[in-house]
């Protein structure tokens, strides 16, 4: 404890004995006769923050949206909670959910934030924020609006509870997405390309409460272009080419002393 | 004669007709017998009921036309395509008379064939039915539209919070799609109001019907064809109301265009 650098303290390290929260194995992806993602596989432990890096259609945002099956997988494994997906095929040959209300079950532990937001457009912040815990989780409405408050104040927008989407900033928007999904205790936080949507001034507010999530021990999976925050943030980095993970490793290795040319070359470009 | 004789002349010529025809007038579309002002009355709610009604019945249809148009399999889509566009093809009165006669006669063979007693349907049930199907293939595909207008984003966050298809539809995408679909719900809802007048020729007592009874029977038809168009001047204009205050509601989390300009 005495020994523990400053880094680690920052940066919540999980422990080897940790449970796995989410594991991905050999996933294939195919959109007819584009082959997405040719056998990737992923682990999240508990306490992990598993950031996907890579260049524009490597697969990365396919491969976190097939973790919650936005995207139907060719084949693979994909557990979560220790929990495997069934899955099976239609009558077209895809590969669908074999059982909706285990799909839906799963679904509703992974908190998922949008590179668009994606927040509902008809209902206020508070709305958004409540809405899966009422409807979806069975919360009683007075517990769950007070946890909204909670979850709202707590990524800056009290005093916006009872506005409508459109009527806010884009940061506002995703820190908003954020409290909803927070609202849900997910087990796990997906993070897709959550700041690639937002102007440049609104990237920061956005980053620091992810940042905030990292550093209390959320479990979370990132897709993000932003490199500088994810050697900041990850415990683990996953650079993805062509369908296929090229190298991973802690993000000091990742970022400091990369081997394969494409990441040298990948990191070169976008520093 | 002075020009000015003959203006006043006619004025007091057209003064005693007015006079004379308003007491006549007032006394024809009194509410109380001899009047048929509360026949040309029961008429109008007749057309409300069914126009509700069908609307109603359409809505229905519509929502899940739309969502096997959308959403189903190759066979349920192409049953949906022949049905929207056989109803959309032939004129309404053709659908009605069609469906009105044929479709109480194949009701009546069936409880028959099964033993049953042959039933009078009523005409209200009928009206309702019908319309309500014709208004089913036009709301089918206002509502599509609707629906492909609501950002996908949305969708698929609800789908990935892992809500059930029929929460996503009642909790999602209904509410989301009700701005798109609103002027032309709105435009089905009044053609509704006008097209009970089309079940008249079934012999429905509706408001063209008793319009009909009580311009025969009094030969005063521009009095009471007049009225008749003042009602349903009036049924469309608290419609256009109502409709206004629906359509402000359904688009509270969209900024107001006028803002933007």
């Amino acid at each position: 404890m005495m020994a523990q650098s400053a880094a680690s303290v920052l940066k919540h390290t999980a422990q080897d004995g940790a449970a796995e929260a989410i594991h991905v194995e050999n996933l294939h992806k195919r959109f007819g006769e584009l082959h997405v993602l040719k056998g990737v596989s992923l682990s999240a432990r508990d306490g992990e923050v598993i950031a996907i890096i890579g260049g524009s259609g490597s697969g990365k945002s396919t491969l976190l949206r097939c973790i919650n099956c936005l995207e139907n997988p060719t084949s693979g494994i994909i557990r979560v909670n220790g929990e495997e997906i069934k899955l099976k095929a239609d009558s077209h040959g895809h590969t669908v959910p074999a059982d909706r209300k285990q799909i839906e079950r799963i679904r509703s532990k992974l908190g998922m934030v949008f590179q668009n937001f994606n927040l509902w457009s008809h209902m206020t912040l508070i709305e958004n924020v409540i809405e899966v815990p009422v409807h979806v989780l069975g919360v009683k409405r007075d517990v769950a609006i007070s946890g909204a408050e909670k979850l709202l104040a707590r990524v800056g927008l009290a005093e916006k509870r009872d506005v409508y989407p459109a009527y806010l900033s884009g940061g506002q928007q995703q820190r908003a997405a954020i409290a909803r999904a927070l609202a849900i205790n997910p087990r796990v936080m997906l993070f897709d390309e959550p700041t690639s949507a937002l102007d440049p001034e609104l990237v920061g507010e956005v980053l620091k409460v992810i940042g905030d999530l990292a550093r209390e021990g959320r479990t979370m999976v990132l897709v993000t272009h932003e490199m500088k925050f994810a050697r900041e943030v990850a415990t683990h980095v996953v650079y993805l080419y062509n369908g296929l993970v090229e190298e991973e490793g802690p993000p000091e290795q990742i970022f400091g002393a990369p081997r394969s040319e494409r990441l040298k070359q990948f990191i070169r470009n976008i520093g | 004669m002075t020009a000015a004789d003959a203006s006043n002349s006619g004025a007091t010529l057209i003064d005693a007709f007015l006079s004379a025809s308003t007491a006549g007038i007032i006394e024809l579309l009194s509410p109380n017998p001899p009047g048929w002002g509360g026949a040309l009355l029961v008429g109008l709610l007749h057309s409300i009921e069914i126009a509700l009604g069908a609307t109603c019945l359409g809505l229905l249809i519509g929502t899940g036309g739309a969502y096997g148009k959308l959403y189903g399999g190759p066979v349920v889509r192409d049953l949906l395509a022949v049905y929207t566009t056989i109803v959309r093809a032939v004129p309404e009165l053709v659908l009605i008379l069609l469906l009105y006669y044929a479709g109480t006669d194949l009701i009546n063979q069936a409880l028959t064939a099964m033993g049953y007693q042959r039933v009078d349907i009523s005409g209200l049930a009928a009206g309702i039915a019908v319309l309500g199907f014709v208004q089913g293939a036009y709301s089918t595909e206002v509502i599509r539209g609707a629906i492909l207008a609501i950002p996908q984003g949305q969708i698929e966050a609800a789908r990935a919070y892992g809500m059930s298809p029929g929460l996503l539809l009642r909790r999602i995408t209904l509410p989301a799609m009700l701005p798109f679909a609103i002027p032309g719900l709105a435009n089905l809802w009044l053609i509704a109001t006008k097209d009970t007048a089309l079940l008249a020729v079934v012999g429905f007592y509706e408001l063209a019907l008793a319009t009909r009874q009580a311009a025969g029977v009094t030969k005063a038809y521009f009095t009471f064809f007049f009225a008749a168009a003042v009602l349903y001047l009036l049924l469309s204009l608290f419609s256009n109301l109502i409709i206004g205050r629906v359509e402000a509601w359904s688009r509270r989390g969209m900024p107001s265009l006028k803002e933007a300009r």
